[in-house]
């Protein structure tokens, strides 16, 4: 049987010269990067010209790059390393309605922690509105967090429109760059952020390697505390053959970027245009300012769940929301903020392409896909609808 | 203790809410970077760092010119006399 891996968002196969990069680290080069003799002085090189290879690919200095163990991690550690270190200025902290659960639990737990925090809305397509941003703001806001693009309906932020409100009030900003990073340019000067968050598994390197951006002379309180790795910001032997393989995978971003974008984008706009043509699926997201490789609908009448199941096994591989909610079985907090109805958002379903991805993969998911609507429509109890699908309104293709 | 008050430094060093040894390993990386005469301004919060600048500026044979505290951090001025 066919089998065609439609979840990049999820995660990417390791790219093989990223696993070439590896190979030595895991075998013969174990060394302790801060041991003084010639195996530790080599994996530290290793580490440190990764180093330069991530900040390359998103145009910072090397020294500004932190690497950590996932984009998850990186995430935790912007939010509350900002958030403790700043607080002596202020308790309040804005983070978008569309941030991934390892932003808005750091943000719950800093509530827990006496820290006020305020989730700014989004329109339907999922964008922030920097005017909303502007409105939120207040004497105490020390922090900022938007995503740079939402993994689960593959809008792209307006992060450089933010960082301008929030400059002008002295505030830091930071974006989760994990879904974006090596899939889409992402220049930290030009965004003007101060923190940014990016996963190698996401550009084709391998999981376990993670980095945070922080502008040279910001202070942050570590997350984790031992030894002087990171210049001890962030403790830990380090994670030596991942640490090289996002390096080689930034080198690699870095230099395929443009043709990886130009090679996914027909095909996602395919899936989009033909897709608009089956009654009651409407794409979620933004249609023009999304993920070169992600498309998302929201199919009405039957659960994401059933057809990630059908679809499954015809080969078909996607998601259902986001991979938490789905496993939760509950309806997007995402969606729902954007105004979906919550009996539309169960219906989500994410397909995301990449590198391996061909033309023949989008034939046939576009063959079977309709027919697997059309099954489960046949069964559901409210094929007939409920009525609200008028609702979703500005989602409609 | 030796207390200071508007000392002008060559070099400044900010790594606050970094913890031992960074004190210790960012003065010995930044001396180097000093001429002879020059000073060096470090700002930590790590409260080791009372004891270990001074002593360590005594096994090196630098001068300890004195500190100054703020409400969040401290600040050590050494003035490299190494060659």
């Amino acid at each position: 049987m066919k089998k065609c891996y439609f979840d990049h968002v999820a995660t990417n196969p390791l790219h093989p010269e990223a696993l070439e990069a590896m190979m030595p680290y895991l075998k013969e080069e174990f060394g302790n990067p801060l041991s003084i003799y010639e195996y530790g002085t080599r994996a530290k090189k290793a580490i440190e010209d990764a180093r330069e290879k991530v900040a390359a690919l998103v145009n910072s200095k090397p020294a500004e790059i932190i690497f950590t163990a996932s984009g998850a991690e990186a995430n935790n550690f912007a939010l509350r390393g900002i958030a403790l270190a700043k607080q002596n200025e202020g308790k309040h902290i804005l983070v978008s309605r569309m941030e991934h659960h390892s932003i808005l639990n750091s943000a719950r737990f800093l509530e827990k922690s006496g820290f006020v925090v305020t989730y700014l809305s989004v329109d339907n397509k999922g964008n922030v509105d920097p005017a909303a941003v502007r409105k939120a703001i207040t004497k105490d806001t020390v922090l900022i967090s938007v995503t740079h693009a939402s993994s689960e309906v593959g809008t792209i932020e307006p992060i450089k429109e933010i960082v301008k409100v929030a400059k002008e009030h002295n505030i830091i900003v930071h974006t989760d760059a994990v879904a974006t990073t090596g899939n889409i340019p992402v220049d930290v000067k030009d965004l003007g952020v101060d923190l940014l968050s990016m996963a190698a598994h996401q550009f084709y390197g391998p999981k376990g390697a993670g980095a945070l951006y922080v502008r040279q002379g910001l202070r942050i309180v570590p997350l984790i505390y031992g030894g002087i790795q990171e210049t001890g910001r962030r403790a830990g032997t380090e994670n030596v053959p991942a640490i090289v393989g996002m390096g080689k995978a930034a080198e690699l971003a870095k230099k395929e970027l443009q043709d990886r974008m130009a090679y996914l984008r027909p095909l996602r706009d395919r899936i989009i245009d033909t897709m608009a043509g089956v009654k009651n699926v409407f794409l979620t997201g933004d249609r023009e300012n999304r993920l070169p490789g992600h498309v998302s609908f929201c199919v009405e009448f039957i659960e994401g769940e059933a057809m990630l199941l059908l679809l499954a096994a015809k080969g078909i591989f996607s998601a259902s929301g986001s991979a938490c909610s789905s496993k939760a079985l509950k309806a997007s907090p995402v969606l729902l903020s954007m105004g979906i109805p919550a009996g539309l958002a169960q219906g989500s379903l994410v397909f995301s392409l990449g590198s391996g991805n061909t033309p023949e993969d989008v034939d046939y998911l576009l063959e079977e896909f309709p027919p697997v609507i059309k099954r489960l429509r046949d069964m559901s109890p409210f094929a007939q609808g409920w009525g609200d699908s008028d609702k979703a309104g500005e989602c409609k293709i | 203790m030796k207390f200071v008050e508007n000392v002008k430094p060559d070099v400044t060093t900010d790594i606050v809410y970094m913890m031992c040894p960074m004190h210790l390993l960012k003065l010995q990386e930044q001396i180097k970077e000093l001429e002879q005469g020059q000073i060096l301004e470090i700002m930590t919060d790590y409260d080791g760092a009372l004891e270990d600048i001074p002593a360590w500026c005594d096994k090196t044979g630098n001068e300890f010119l004195g500190m100054e505290e703020t409400d969040d951090f401290y600040k050590f001025y050494i003035k490299k006399l190494t060659r």
